[in-house]
């Protein structure tokens, strides 16, 4: 049996969970997945901006503060801190921590290598919209393919202490380790979904063991020192789930079945790297305090494609807000909506989109909300996107004039006007797996 | 009788894009029949109004008590495009178990 602790569920995760999951109790393997699709294309202009940079900063200071009781207590670390810049990744590692032995996964990062795809007739068209990628071309400020669990295991095969990749899947950093203690092979697609699936249950880290849980919240204990998860794994691919003994939060087969449904799309189809994974196979037992035993797991071979994810510059948004006291705040929000809607029409502004919200009325559920007659205050919230950044920026000057021109109790507008912000989006396509290949290199 | 679907049911929902993934989980197996009755694809959408542009796709977990809901076009245009304050649809589980169900006394209670 094998111990993999998660101790990251995104870059800006909780920083202490790290270091108490390495302290608190022994586990094998850490495991940190710190990569959102947005995060690909924020590093990737960090390294634009500095060819040192590209990478999740909060890593190598975090290697640097655990290196020793990683070191006394035989820990390895897989982690998709990469980013589009392994290799300086690992080298700041070595800075802080020059102890440890540490590996890089390549070959994920394809952004220098679209123009040569789409020469070759490869359109990675939009899975979504079915468009091909030249629409866009021109405004691509990142490219990679999702990398599964074999190039983390042949990283761990060379011994390191730290594995760093760049846009490895979530769940392969679980996978990665159970193929290299177990020596899984690339066709054994059940074990390769169980360690899938057990991937998926800890890649949010403590929302499987109690955070955001809405079954029975207010009866889970102690949040402010919650255990992240650590999965018991066997060599036959029945798993448990579990955290530290004397940590706060919960593990049970209620907090463990709402993280198994948590970005969930076809349960019998959970398509990966290295395996379809199938959520409608899944037998989870309770196995004493805060232990679910998972086992049962079936998958099938993977599909002949991975996943590309391409960002690119999309447009413009800005977002504001006013704040109206009672009485009849709705009203007076509704009313303050409508003139700045006529002032923008006024002005002959177009956009792509406006949105307004009347948070503490409806915001987040719209008809789906229970009615409050009298709120004792609703903020308004306006949104615009559009291509035309001008057009947007004159927008942010539309919204604070109310507080002396609009309805009365206008307030909450200290922050100024809102600021113009780029709209980085993705476009997601398949490429041919072969097109993808993987290496790994020690870096001294 | 009518009660809150959070009677029977918990949940938990997220994004994939712009399809919001809602995920309803029954507090016992006995109360999974239930849901699969209740809880249609065409109720969730009308539950939610013009949050959902999109059609509603409804699959099932049997051996987690649980459906899943995909519906498209929920997001505002999701992840970094939308307007929207819940651009990710983390409050969305919440606002569907909030959904009146009809169910008998004894269904509840046996």
């Amino acid at each position: 049996m094998i111990r993999i602790a998660n101790g990251q569920g995104f870059w800006g995760d909780w920083l202490e969970a790290p270091v108490r999951l390495v302290e608190q109790g022994p586990i094998d393997y850490l495991i940190l997945d710190y990569l959102a699709e947005v995060t690909m294309s924020i590093v990737q202009k960090q390294k634009q901006a500095d060819p040192s940079l590209g990478y999740a900063r909060d890593f190598p200071p975090l290697i640097g503060r655990i290196a020793a009781k990683l070191k006394e207590r035989r820990v390895r670390v897989v982690a998709n801190a990469g980013g589009v810049n392994p290799v300086a990744c690992a080298r700041e590692v070595k800075r802080l921590a020059p102890e440890l032995k540490v590996a890089v996964v390549l070959g994920d990062d394809v952004y220098e290598r679209v123009d040569d795809f789409l020469a070759r007739g490869l359109e990675l068209k939009n899975l979504d919209t079915g468009e091909p990628l030249t629409v866009i071309r021109g405004q691509i400020s990142s490219a990679n393919a999702y990398i599964g669990a074999f190039p983390l295991a042949e990283a761990l095969g060379t011994g390191a202490d730290v594995v760093i990749a760049g846009r490895s899947t979530d769940t392969a950093l679980a996978l990665g380790p159970m193929v290299h203690e177990f020596g899984w092979r690339a066709d054994q697609f059940d074990l390769l979904a169980a360690g899938t699936i057990a991937g998926h249950i800890v890649e949010c880290g403590a929302q499987c063991t109690g955070g955001n849980c809405i079954a029975d919240w207010q009866t889970i204990p102690d949040f402010a020192n919650i255990g992240y998860p650590i999965i018991e794994a066997e060599a036959d691919g029945s798993f448990v789930i579990t955290k530290h003994h004397g940590t706060g939060g919960r593990v049970s087969l209620e907090t463990v079945k709402e993280q198994l449904l948590y970005e969930l799309g076809d349960p019998q189809n959970y398509i990966t790297p290295d395996c379809v994974a199938d959520f409608t196979s899944v037998r989870l037992v309770e196995d004493g305090p805060d232990r679910v035993r998972v086992s049962g797991i079936k998958g099938r071979p993977k599909t002949p494609f991975l996943k590309v994810s391409v960002s690119y510059l999309y447009g413009f948004k800005a977002l504001g807000t006013i704040v109206y006291s009672w009485p009849d705040a709705l009203e007076k929000a509704k009313a303050a909506d409508a003139i700045v809607r006529a002032r923008l029409a006024a002005l002959g502004l177009k956009f792509e989109e406006i949105y307004s919200e009347y948070f503490g009325a409806n915001a987040c559920h719209g008809i789906a909300a229970p009615v409050n007659a009298q709120p004792a205050e609703v903020m308004l919230r306006v949104g615009v996107r559009g291509k035309d950044k001008k057009a947007v920026d004159r927008f942010t000057r539309e919204l604070i004039p109310l507080v002396l021109n609009g309805p009365p109790t206008g307030t909450g507008y200290g922050d100024g006007r809102p600021s113009v912000r780029e709209v980085v989006a993705y476009w997601p396509a398949l490429i041919p797996r072969e097109e993808i290949v993987t290496r790994v290199e020690v870096v001294e | 009788m009518r009660v809150p679907l959070s009677r029977i049911a918990h949940g938990r929902s997220g994004d994939k894009g712009d399809t919001s993934n809602i995920g309803i989980i029954a507090y016992e197996d006995r109360w999974y029949p239930v849901l699969v009755r209740e809880v249609t694809p065409e109720r969730v959408k009308a539950h939610f109004g013009s949050l959902i542009e999109g059609r509603v796709e409804r699959f099932e977990l049997p051996n987690l008590g649980a459906l899943n809901f995909l519906c498209y076009g929920a997001l505002g245009g999701g992840g970094t495009l939308s307007l929207r304050i819940d651009a990710q649809g983390k409050t969305m589980a919440a606002g569907l178990l909030g959904m009146e169900i009809e169910i008998d006394e004894r269904e509840l209670t046996d």
